[in-house]
C-alpha cells in the first residue's frame, strides 16, 4: 500500500502548520501520521479540539497506559469473514490512511497491534455480524481494520458497552463495488471515556452506509473521515445522539470528495437534555477540482429538550469546483419549548408524553435509516430510557 | 348537563416592571349548549381569562374560583383540564415540529378518553371531520401547525376540538386574520359540535362579524379585566354601532 509515503508527506507539511490556533485554510491540509507527536498535546484551542472535552479526554493523549482490554463478544463467523489480531507494523500498512488526530495516533501507537475483520471478495453476508466491545472499567488503546473485499457485502454493528477510557482507529476499507453497512452504537455506561476515528476508503462504485449512534457515556468524541478513491462510489453516514446531564458528545465529520461522480449525504441529529448536556456536530465537505459531478448534502439537527444544554453545530462546505450536481448543507438547532409543552398538554397530553412525542417524531425518520430491524426495534427503547433519566434528574 | 362556573377571578402576570394585575374580579357561567360571546377592546384581558381558564403557567391566580361539574379546575395540572372536558382554541396555535397532525390527534384522543380509539372509527372521524373542515387529507402527514396558514391553523384547532369532544370550550379570537371563506367554514364547524355534542362555549371575539355566524346566548362586554356589561345579542349589535368608548370612559 502507500500509506507510508502518504504518512510522511503530511507529516512533512506538519512542520509548516505547527500547532495553530487559526482553522485551516484548507480542510485537505490537516496533518496525518501514525506519530502521536506530530500533533502535539491539544490545548483546546486548535479547530478540531475546540469544543472538545479536553479534561475528560486528557488521559486518552498521554504516550502511557492503555494496557487494558475489552472484552470482545464476536459470534461465529459465516464462510468468507475472517476475525484475526494483526502485528502493528502490518496493522498500519493496512489502514486506508494515517490517523488524523492525537487521540487515534496514541490508540494505534499503543494498541500493540489491530483485530481485523475481513469480508473476501465477492462475499455476500445476509445476516448482521454483531460484534459486543465490552469494558470492565480498563484503560484501553485499540485499533480496528474492517476491510471489505471487491464486490464483498456486508453489515456489520458493533455494540460499545460497560465502562472504558477508550481510544480507537477503525480504518474501513471498501474495495471496488464493494458493500458495508456499518452500525457503531455507544451504549456504555455513564462514566464511560472514548475517543474514536473512523477513517474510510471507498473504491470506484463501492457504497458505505454508516450509522453512529451514541446515547452512553460520560464523554465520547467520535469522527468519521470518508474519502473517495474512485468514481460512482457513494457514501450515507447517519448519526443520532442524546445526551443528558453531565453527558459530552461530539461527533466530527469529514468527507473528501477527491474523484468524479460521488454521492455523499450525511445526516446527523440529536437531542439534549439536562443543565449540563453537551453536544458538537462538525461537518467538513471537501469537493477537489478533479471532483467533478459530486452529489453532496450534509444536515445536523439538534433538539433541546431542558434548559441550560448547549449543542454545537458547525457545517463547513469546501468547493474547488463548479462542475458539480450538487452541494449544500443546512444545520438547525431547536428548543423544545414552554409554549410547545403547553399546547401538547392543553390536549390532555401529559408532560412525560409530550417529551416522547416530540423526540420519537424528531429521530423517527432516522432511525429507519440505520437498516438493521433489530437495532431500529431497540433504539427506539433506548431513547425513551433516556427520557425518563431526564424525568428523575427534574425530580431529584 | 356541565357547567363552568368562574366566581371572582383574579389574574396576574409578571412583567419587567413588576406584577401586573389583568383579571379583576370576573365572574361567568357557561352551561352545556350556551353560547357566550365575551367581547372587548383590545388589552382588557380576554386572552388572559382563556390561558388562565386552560391554566397556563405564565398567570397566577391571585383570588376566586373555577370550578367545572363542581370539581375545581384551578387545584388541576393543564392536561387535567384538558381530560376534565375543557378545551382552549388558541388564537396563535403553536408549532411542533417533527410531530405529525395524524400522531398528535391520535395521542390527544387517547390521553383525553383514557384509551386508544378505535382504529377503524378512529380514521373515519377523522376524516370525515376534516372534509367537513375543508383540509386536505395530506394535513394528516404535516406537522403540527408548521408551515400552516392562519386560516390552517384555525381550522386545524377546530378539528381538535370537534375529535376531542370536550364539554366546554373556549375560542380565544378564532375568527381574527381569517378572510369571510375561512370564517364561514370555521363557524361552520363550531355549531356541527355544538350540535352533536351540546358543547357549551366561550366565544372571545374582538369583532361582531363572527356573532353573525355563530349566534350567541349571551354577550359578556369585558373591560379593564372584568365584565362590565352583559346582555343578550342585542348587546353585540349595540357595539357594533356604538364601538366600546362608552366602556372606555367608565373604566
Amino acid at each position: 500500500m502507500t500509506v507510508t509515503d502518504h504518512t510522511r508527506a503530511t507529516a512533512d507539511a506538519a512542520h509548516s502548520h505547527g500547532v495553530g490556533t487559526a482553522p485551516d485554510a484548507s480542510r485537505a491540509d490537516r496533518p496525518t501520521s501514525f506519530d502521536p507527536e506530530v500533533f502535539g498535546v491539544p490545548n483546546g484551542r486548535e479547530e478540531q479540539w475546540r469544543f472538545s472535552a479536553l479534561a475528560d479526554l486528557k488521559p486518552l493523549l498521554a504516550l502511557e497506559g492503555g494496557e487494558g482490554h475489552l472484552a470482545w463478544d464476536v459470534p461465529e463467523l459465516p464462510a468468507g469473514v475472517s476475525f484475526v489480531e494483526v502485528p502493528a507494523d502490518e496493522a498500519q500498512a493496512r489502514s486506508v490512511r494515517a490517523p488524523g488526530d492525537r487521540a487515534s495516533a496514541v490508540a494505534v501507537a499503543r494498541s500493540g497491534g489491530a483485530m481485523a475483520l475481513k469480508v473476501d471478495a465477492n462475499a455476500v453476508i445476509d445476516e448482521p455480524i454483531a460484534i459486543g466491545m465490552h469494558g470492565a472499567g480498563e484503560d484501553v488503546r485499540g485499533h480496528l481494520l474492517v476491510e471489505m473485499g471487491p464486490g464483498a457485502e456486508a453489515t456489520v454493528v458493533l455494540t460499545r458497552t460497560g465502562s472504558a477510557q477508550y481510544s480507537e482507529f477503525v480504518s474501513v476499507d471498501l474495495g471496488d463495488n464493494a458493500g458495508l453497512n456499518l452500525v457503531l452504537l455507544q451504549q456504555w455506561d455513564a462514566d464511560a471515556v472514548h475517543a474514536g476515528e473512523v477513517v474510510a476508503r471507498l473504491g470506484r462504485d463501492s457504497r458505505l452506509r454508516g450509522s453512529v449512534v451514541t446515547l452512553g457515556g460520560k464523554a465520547v468524541r467520535l469522527n468519521t473521515s470518508a474519502a473517495f478513491a474512485g468514481e460512482g462510489a457513494s457514501v450515507d453516514l447517519f448519526g443520532l445522539y442524546f445526551a443528558d446531564a453531565g453527558q459530552h458528545q461530539e461527533h466530527q465529520l469529514f468527507v473528501d470528495h477527491a474523484v468524479p461522480r460521488c454521492t455523499s449525504r450525511v445526516t446527523y441529529k440529536g437531542a439534549l437534555a439536562g443543565k449540563t448536556a453537551r453536544t458538537v456536530w462538525i461537518g467538513d465537505v471537501l469537493i477537489r477540482k478533479e471532483a467533478e459531478a459530486t452529489d453532496t448534502y450534509e444536515l445536523n439537527r439538534n433538539l433541546v429538550l431542558t434548559d441550560g444544554a448547549r449543542a454545537d453545530s458547525v457545517p463547513n462546505l469546501e468547493i474547488e469546483t463548479g462542475e458539480i450536481e450538487g452541494a449544500g448543507h443546512a444545520s438547525a438547532t431547536g428548543r423544545f419549548d414552554d409554549e410547545q409543552m403547553f399546547y401538547l398538554r392543553s390536549r390532555g397530553i401529559s408532560e412525560d408524553e409530550a417529551r416522547k412525542l416530540v423526540v420519537r417524531g424528531f429521530f423517527a425518520d432516522l432511525i429507519h435509516e440505520i437498516g438493521v430491524p433489530a437495532v431500529e426495534s431497540s433504539l427506539m427503547k433506548l431513547i425513551e430510557l433516556e427520557l425518563e433519566q431526564i424525568e428523575e434528574d427534574e425530580d431529584a | 348537563m356541565s357547567t363552568l362556573e368562574i366566581k371572582n377571578l383574579h389574574a396576574s402576570v409578571e412583567t419587567p416592571d413588576g406584577t401586573k394585575q389583568i383579571l379583576k374580579g370576573v365572574d361567568l357561567t357557561i352551561k352545556s349548549g350556551e353560547t357566550h360571546a365575551i367581547m372587548g377592546p383590545n388589552g382588557s384581558g380576554k386572552s388572559t381569562l382563556a390561558y388562565s381558564i386552560a391554566g397556563h403557567p405564565k398567570y397566577t391566580i391571585t383570588e376566586g374560583t373555577v370550578t367545572l361539574d363542581g370539581e375545581d379546575v384551578l387545584a388541576m395540572s393543564v392536561d387535567e383540564r384538558a381530560k376534565a372536558g375543557l378545551f382552549l382554541a388558541m388564537q396563535y396555535p403553536v408549532e411542533v415540529p417533527g410531530v405529525s397532525v395524524s400522531n398528535f390527534l391520535r395521542t390527544a384522543k387517547t390521553a383525553v378518553s383514557g384509551e386508544a380509539p378505535k382504529l377503524r372509527t378512529w380514521v373515519k372521524d377523522v376524516k370525515k371531520s376534516m372534509d367537513d373542515l375543508r383540509m386536505d387529507s395530506s394535513f394528516a402527514e404535516r406537522n403540527v401547525n408548521e408551515g400552516f396558514s392562519g386560516g390552517e391553523k384555525k381550522r386545524h384547532e377546530i378539528l381538535q376540538m370537534e375529535l376531542l369532544e370536550p364539554k366546554i370550550a373556549i375560542l380565544d379570537e378564532t375568527d381574527s386574520g381569517l378572510d369571510v371563506d375561512a370564517l364561514r367554514i370555521v363557524s361552520e364547524g363550531v355549531n356541527r359540535v355544538k350540535e352533536n355534542t351540546g358543547l357549551g362555549v366561550m366565544l372571545i371575539t374582538h369583532y361582531t362579524r363572527i356573532l353573525q355566524y355563530i349566534k350567541p346566548d349571551y354577550v359578556h362586554v369585558f373591560v379593564n379585566g372584568r365584565v362590565a356589561e352583559e346582555g343578550g345579542p342585542e348587546l353585540a349589535e349595540r357595539l357594533e354601532a356604538e364601538g366600546y368608548d362608552r366602556f372606555l370612559v367608565d373604566a
